[in-house]
């Protein structure tokens, strides 16, 4: 650690971050109520609470993008009035949102540079940027390349640049809110590393995240929210995971999921020979060959990347498919319209749910029928029927403890999980005959994980076929019946539920193909 | 307690109060012309306001010019939920209207009732065709909206023109020297009904009602939530089965319906009849355009656009007489005119950035849209295929 109280990057350190009695409210919501909260230079400081808690509520009044309608914050001792993110950022607090804020045409040194004067008045300087850029990413372990353009990064990659962007302009702390749930294990592990260099030169950390090992790996001390209050603070060194989440919840939750043995059923969403392009045009699928059996789930796991947007994309119609035929209960399906599968009951709940599969400005009750609104009962000879639609909506709304106001206020102004809850409530809940599910837990709460992972259980029980995409290699292990692993857009091996261990799916994930383990 | 601006409700306030502020500040804008004409503004804008509400007569007349407005308006306020932008209603006004007329010169033996239904129906079709090629232009071969819509309107003026010179002029004119390029005029019987003495016409009872039909339309039909759904969402309506394509090409039409029918409703109980002076606005009034900014300053609701047009509407006759009483040159009426159309569409812009600052705000870290939140208008939402 530094002796006086600069951090490498120059900037004066934040020793002490107090929130006192902290309270938002929104229309019917109240957010925060009267929460305190503390961050101390050298510790990550873990905020864990349900979906909908008011964790990203807080950190937002600390990044200066709310104004608490009371409270206070000292840093350093020192009262401080924060009415914009700048005010946040020139005191030395930066913010990582889950949803990156990077120009994808633009090179890495120039998003850094975006928004910040120039050493040379109107002109850019570019050059000195990358410099810097360089200086912070060698002493922070980041590897990066400054005049690589953005789209051409990984999302773990983009991340270290919105970590980088911060540092740049000098943050002392630092909220990271859920910046794990994208990213891949391998990934994770990485940003750790950054993390730990991070609080060992002095740095404070806010960490936000769902996934409790997380929490314990790299936190030292964790502050729980439930509806808006603050339940207390713990050090992380007198908890286990199971503590932290019945503390959480208020009540025992199941880390484990049986999965009762089950007869799988015929053959009923099958690929054969799929090939099609990603969106840059290059190959995404090279000749796939996969069967989905009535119930079953069938683990897809896989590094990102390769191909299983893609597969998804194809299989609703939402992608062309350049080779090969999809069978869904004997029918093809191939060239078919997305309205005509959806309508043939094939549920897809997309990895960006918030892009593809929901409209932000309509109502929870209007996105809950975006995939059944042209029919009996939600509407007839062309007219909605409100009524049969708000008890519907109701009803989930309810059933996945979505937390709103009502069920007629806009989905984006509900908190991240919630957001999720509305989609998977609505693709669970039309009783459908296969489901393809991209990381259907990304950013739900443990409970809601359980909850989730119980209906997709229901589901398999009633003969429903499930492709379960996930990058949790956890999740994958827990809940599938067999688990294929896809490489570069052709499946490297399909593993048996009990047979499978993470170091050989590991291996598959890699490319690296055995002899023995078709199933 | 804390800052008032900051506070939620505050600053709806404020989003719904914006054109209204606007147009006062247009006024306060044209009070300095004013000044400058060495015109005292009081009394300019008393005369103005006396023109548009001092008499029953005047409440008709302001009524009688909020009609196309506001028929023009709902047909925007339908394309502009769905992201696209209709910049034609001038030339589908005139395309509807040629249409109705047609009817009426041809079917003179026919009841009145029977004709004057007919001409509507062919008015809101002609429009629909008219706004719908573009519609189809913009679906199927991505050619920009407000492009095609625009050219158009050229193409419907020279049609208009040649077809008044030509092929439908009164035979009366077609025999005399100075050949007026206009039709004959329409049979007492196919007139729509007068609240007499004044000019008021069962056209302004119909936009009304037509109004509510729209709210309807938008918000209880499945053709509403398919055409929003494609204006907030392309990629989301593609995943939940909406042909984005057909929903691009019903907004236009059904946008470029509602202009027609303002034409032929026009000529059914103002005019009697057509006639040219070459331009557009010598038959729309500019009512093609007015209707846009009527709409928008209805906030893009069917019925906010009531009061609004109505209130575009008295503008548009308060200004005419304010120019009779303070002898203001003709040209300051246009500018003050332009004023309200210029600052109410900028504060529309204005309110729209406001209100995306607000969801920047709320953004929630799982979000990762790309910054262009929908607005109603944002001509950026309405790329369909990528
Ligand atoms: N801009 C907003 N307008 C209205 N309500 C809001 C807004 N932002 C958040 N809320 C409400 O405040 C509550 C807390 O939301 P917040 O986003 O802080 O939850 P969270 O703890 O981050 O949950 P998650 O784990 O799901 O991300 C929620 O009930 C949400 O509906
Ligand atoms: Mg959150």
């Amino acid at each position: 650690m530094t002796a006086n109280n600069t951090l490498p990057s120059g900037q004066t350190r934040i020793d002490t971050l107090e929130m006192s009695g902290i309270t938002k409210r929104f229309p019917g919501v109240l957010a925060n109520d009267s929460v305190d909260f503390d961050v101390k230079a050298g510790e990550v400081h873990a905020l864990l609470g349900e979906n909908g808690a008011g964790k990203s509520t807080l950190m937002k009044v600390l990044y200066g993008m709310y104004h608490p309608d009371e409270g206070q914050i000292l840093l350093n001792g020192q009262p401080i009035t924060l009415n914009s993110p700048t005010d946040a950022i020139n005191l030395g607090i930066g913010m990582i949102h889950q949803h990156f804020m990077l120009v994808e045409t633009l090179t890495v040194s120039e998003n850094v540079a975006l928004g910040l004067p120039s050493t040379r008045g109107p002109l850019t300087d570019l050059k000195r940027v990358s410099e810097r850029i360089l200086e912070l990413a060698d002493f922070y372990g980041l590897k990066i390349d400054p005049d690589a353009y953005v789209w051409q990064l990984s999302v773990g990659q983009q991340q270290r640049v919105e970590i980088i962007k911060a540092l740049y302009r000098g943050a002392a702390l630092l909220i990271l809110d859920e910046p794990t749930a994208v990213l891949t294990p391998q990934e994770v592990d990485e940003l750790f590393v950054i993390m730990r260099q991070m609080t060992e030169d002095g740095h404070g950390l806010i960490f936000i995240s769902h996934k409790l090992h997380e929490v314990i790996e790299i936190c030292q001390r964790v502050t729980v929210l439930r509806d808006g209050r603050m339940i207390g603070t713990r050090s992380i060194a007198a908890t286990t995971k199971s503590d932290l989440a019945s503390w959480m919840v208020g009540r025992e939750v199941s880390m484990t999921r049986d999965l009762v043995p089950m007869k799988p059923g015929e053959p009923r969403l099958v690929f054969e020979e799929i090939a099609c392009n990603s969106d840059r045009g290059t190959p995404a699928l090279r000749g796939l060959n996969l069967e989905v059996h009535s119930g079953e789930i069938l683990g897809l796991a896989g590094v990102s990347g390769n191909g299983q947007r893609e597969l998804a994309e194809v299989a609703t119609g939402l992608r062309p498919a350049t080779r090969g035929r999809i069978i869904l209960e004997g029918r093809e399906i191939t060239h078919l319209s997305p309205g005509v599968i959806t309508d043939l009951m094939l549920s897809y709940i997309p990895e960006e749910r918030m892009r593809d599969g929901m409209i932000r400005d309509f109502t929870v009750a209007e996105n809950l029928i975006l995939r059944e609104f042209q029919k009996m009962p939600y509407s007839k000879n062309g007219f909605l029927r409100l009524k049969t639609i708000d008890s519907h909506s109701e009803g989930l709304v309810h059933a996945f403890r979505v937390k709103t106001p009502s069920i007629e206020t806009p989905v984006k102004s509900l908190s991240g999980g919630n957001i999720q809850k509305v989609v998977l409530a609505r693709e669970l809940s039309r009783k459908p005959r296969a489901i393809i599910a991209a990381q259907p837990t990304r950013g739900l709460d443990i409970g809601a994980t359980e909850y989730v992972h119980a209906q997709l259980l229901e589901q398999r029980a009633a003969g429903t076929a499930i492709l379960l995409i996930s990058e949790d290699l956890d999740e994958i292990l827990a809940m599938s019946d067999r688990i294929a692993v896809i490489f570069e857009g052709q499946i490297m091996g399909i593993v048996k539920r009990g047979e499978a261990t993470p170091e050989q799916l590991g291996l598959l994930m890699a490319g690296v193909k055995e002899e023995s383990e078709i199933a | 307690m804390q800052n008032i601006f900051k506070q939620e409700w505050f600053s709806r306030l404020i989003d719904v109060m914006l054109p209204v502020f606007a147009t006062l500040a247009a006024l306060g804008v044209g009070a300095v012309m004013l000044l400058l004409l060495k015109v005292n503004p009081f009394v300019a804008y008393g005369a103005m306001f006396e023109g548009a509400f001092g008499s029953g007569n005047s409440i008709a007349e302001t009524l009688v010019k909020a009609t196309p407005l506001l028929l023009v308006g709902l047909g925007i306020c339908i394309s502009f939920r769905g992201s696209v932008i209709n910049i034609g209603g001038e030339g589908q006004m005139i395309i509807g209207a040629l249409l109705a007329t047609q009817m009426g010169l041809m079917f003179t033996d026919l009841p009145g009732w029977f004709v004057i239904v007919l001409a509507l129906l062919m008015g809101f079709v002609g429009g629909a065709l008219w706004g719908g090629i573009a519609g189809y232009l913009k679906a199927y071969f991505g050619v920009n909206e407000i492009l095609t819509t625009v050219m158009m309107n050229a193409i419907a003026v020279q049609l208009m023109n040649f077809l008044l010179r030509g092929p439908m002029i009164d035979p009366s004119q077609a025999q005399l020297a100075s050949k007026i390029p206009q039709t004959a005029r329409l049979l007492d019987a196919f007139r729509l009904p007068r609240w007499m003495p004044t000019r008021l016409h069962l056209g302004f009872l119909i936009a009304v009602v037509l109004a509510f039909l729209v709210y309807i339309l938008l918000w209880r039909t499945t053709l509403g939530y398919r055409i929003r759904a494609v204006g907030k969402n392309p990629d989301a309506s593609r995943y939940a089965g909406i042909n984005v394509k057909r929903q691009i090409v019903l907004a236009l039409l059904l946008s470029g319906a509602f202009a027609g029918l303002a034409g032929a409703i026009q000529v059914y109980g103002v005019n009697y009849r057509m006639i040219t002076d070459g331009s557009a606005s010598g038959f729309t009034g500019s009512a093609g355009f007015n209707g846009i900014v009527a709409a928008l300053f209805g906030q893009l609701h069917p019925l906010g656009t009531i009061p609004a047009s109505i209130l575009f509407g008295a503008l548009l006759v308060g200004a005419n007489k304010m120019q009779r009483v303070v002898q203001v040159p003709s040209a300051l009426v246009i500018a003050l005119n332009g004023l309200v159309v210029v600052f109410v569409v900028s504060s529309d812009y204005w309110r729209r950035k406001r209100q995306r600052r607000r969801l920047a705000q709320a953004r929630i870290e799982e979000d990762d849209e790309p910054d262009e939140e929908p607005g109603a208008a944002s001509p950026a939402q309405t790329e369909v295929v990528a």
